[in-house]
C-alpha cells in the first residue's frame, strides 16, 4: 500500500461516521415524536454517505480489492478506529442529543477546514459534509438549548448527559504521527487549530441552554488504537449481522 | 440546472442527453435530473458507450442508485447499448442550480422553493420562508429535517397548511 496514512486517516473518519450512525438508527421508530425520528434518521443517512465514501477511498488506497462492505462489515471490534464518543450508547434521548452536539460541533469546522485538503477526493467529499453537518450542529444545538432551559427534569437529564459524555472530548483533538504526516502534506487538518472554534460553540450553547461546562478532567483515549468501551460489540452485532451470514450479499 | 445543458455538444451527445435529462427525481417527480443539476454530463464514446456523470444533492441521498437504474434505462429504449454511470461529489451540488423554472414547478406542486442563495448561515435564526399554498410570510419551522435529506418540514400560520421547505444548501 502506497498511502498508509491516509488509508488510516479514511478508515478512522468512516469509523466515526459509521458507528455514530447506526447509533443514530437505533431511534428509527422509538424518537419521542414523529418528526425527531425522522431527523435523527436523516442525520444518520448524511453519515451513511460519508462513511461510504470514506470506505470505498480506503479500499483503493489500499489496493487488495476491499470495498466498501467488506470495510465496514467485515472487520472485528479492534479492528475499528472511531472515537470512543460515537459509540456510546443511547441511554436517554439527552444522552443521543449531547453526544450529536459534541461531535457536530468539532465536525462542522473539521469539515470547512479540508475542504483547503491538498487531496482532491477528501477536499470534495468536505464541500458536501460541511452543509450536512452545518444542519446536523443546529439540529443538536436546539435541542441542548431546549432540554438545557426547560424542566427540571430535563434540564438534570442532558446535565447528566453532558458530564458523561464530557471525558470522551479530549479525543477527538488528538494528534498522533498518522494525522502529523498528513498535516505536513496539507492533506489533514491538525485538530488543535480547531480547537477555539469548538470551545467558541460549545461555550455559546452550554450558557444558552443554563448548563455549567465541566471541570477539565482525564479524557478517555483508546478509540484510534482499537482499544474500545464495551458497547462496540454489542453494535457491531446487529449491524454486521447480514454481512456475516450472507458474506458478499448485494441489495 | 443547466449549467451543462449550454455547453455545446455533438449531435450523439444530444441525442443521449435528451433521451436521460427528463428521469424524474423519484422523490420529487415534478422535476428532472437536469432541473435539479443532478444530470452533470453525457458523453458517447468512440466505443458507443454512453457515459453519464451524476452528483448527489446530499451525500447520503438514497434516490442516487433509483437515478442510475432509471438513466441506464432510458438510454437503452433509446437504442444505445452500453451505459456507465458515474458519481462525482465536486464541484459540490447547490440549490443554487435549481433554475426559476424548476423553483416555480416547486411551488405549485406544494415545496417551497429554496431562499436565495446558499451561503454560510448562522448557527441560530430563522429562514424567512413562504407558504406555496398561500404566499403568506407568516410561517413556522417544525422540523429541520422532512420526508428527504433534502427538505424541512414547516407549517403556515395563516391557511395553516404544512408543506415541505426545499432546504437552501
Amino acid at each position: 500500500m502506497e498511502d498508509t496514512a491516509l488509508f488510516t486517516y479514511c478508515m478512522r473518519l468512516a469509523d466515526d461516521s459509521a458507528i455514530l450512525s447506526q447509533r443514530l438508527a437505533e431511534w428509527c421508530g422509538h424518537a419521542s415524536h414523529l418528526e425527531e425520528d425522522i431527523a435523527l434518521t436523516n442525520i444518520a443517512l448524511d453519515l451513511i454517505g460519508h462513511a461510504r465514501e470514506l470506505y470505498t477511498r480506503a479500499g483503493q488506497i489500499e489496493g487488495k480489492g476491499r470495498d466498501e462492505d467488506a470495510l465496514c462489515f467485515h472487520r472485528v471490534e479492534r479492528e475499528f478506529n472511531n472515537l470512543l464518543l460515537v459509540e456510546q450508547p443511547n441511554d436517554d434521548f439527552a444522552y443521543a442529543i449531547m453526544r450529536q452536539f459534541l461531535f457536530s460541533a468539532f465536525m462542522h469546522p473539521f469539515w470547512e477546514a479540508v475542504m483547503n485538503s491538498k487531496d482532491e477526493q477528501l477536499a470534495g467529499l468536505a464541500a458536501k459534509a460541511e452543509k450536512e453537518a452545518a444542519y446536523h450542529l443546529r439540529h443538536s444545538a436546539e435541542w441542548v438549548i431546549r432540554l438545557g432551559d426547560g424542566t427540571e427534569e430535563s434540564h438534570n437529564r442532558i446535565n447528566d448527559a453532558l458530564e458523561f459524555l464530557w471525558m470522551y472530548t479530549g479525543e477527538m483533538f488528538e494528534c498522533d504521527d498518522i494525522v502529523s504526516s498528513l498535516v505536513a502534506r496539507d492533506v489533514a487538518i491538525d485538530p488543535m487549530s480547531i480547537r477555539h472554534l469548538w470551545d467558541e460553540t460549545v461555550n455559546t450553547v452550554l450558557a444558552r441552554a443554563n448548563l455549567e461546562r465541566p471541570a477539565e478532567t482525564w479524557m478517555q483515549t483508546g478509540g484510534r488504537k482499537g482499544e474500545h468501551s464495551e458497547h462496540l460489540g454489542h453494535i457491531l452485532s446487529p449491524m454486521q449481522y447480514l454481512q456475516r451470514s450472507f458474506p458478499q450479499a448485494q441489495w | 440546472m443547466a449549467v451543462a445543458a449550454k455547453i455545446l455538444r455533438s449531435e450523439l451527445d444530444q441525442k443521449a442527453w435528451d433521451a436521460v435529462c427528463d428521469v424524474p427525481d423519484p422523490e420529487v417527480p415534478v422535476l428532472t435530473i437536469e432541473d435539479l443539476g443532478v444530470l452533470r454530463d453525457v458523453h458517447v464514446q468512440a466505443d458507443g458507450a454512453v457515459q453519464v456523470t451524476i452528483t448527489p444533492t446530499y451525500t447520503g441521498c438514497p434516490a442516487m442508485s433509483m437515478f442510475a437504474f432509471d438513466i441506464e434505462a432510458a438510454l437503452l429504449t433509446a437504442g444505445f447499448k452500453r451505459v456507465d454511470v458515474k458519481t462525482i461529489l465536486t464541484p459540490a451540488w447547490t440549490t443554487d442550480w435549481l433554475s426559476e423554472k424548476a423553483r416555480e414547478k416547486l411551488r405549485v406542486y406544494g415545496i417551497a422553493p429554496p431562499n436565495g442563495k446558499a451561503s454560510h448561515r448562522a448557527l441560530f435564526g430563522e429562514e424567512q420562508v413562504r407558504c406555496p399554498k398561500c404566499s403568506s410570510a407568516n410561517t413556522s419551522r417544525i422540523s429541520e429535517f422532512g420526508s428527504t435529506a433534502c427538505k424541512a418540514l414547516y407549517r403556515c400560520s395563516d391557511c395553516y397548511e404544512p408543506f415541505d421547505y426545499f432546504k437552501c444548501i
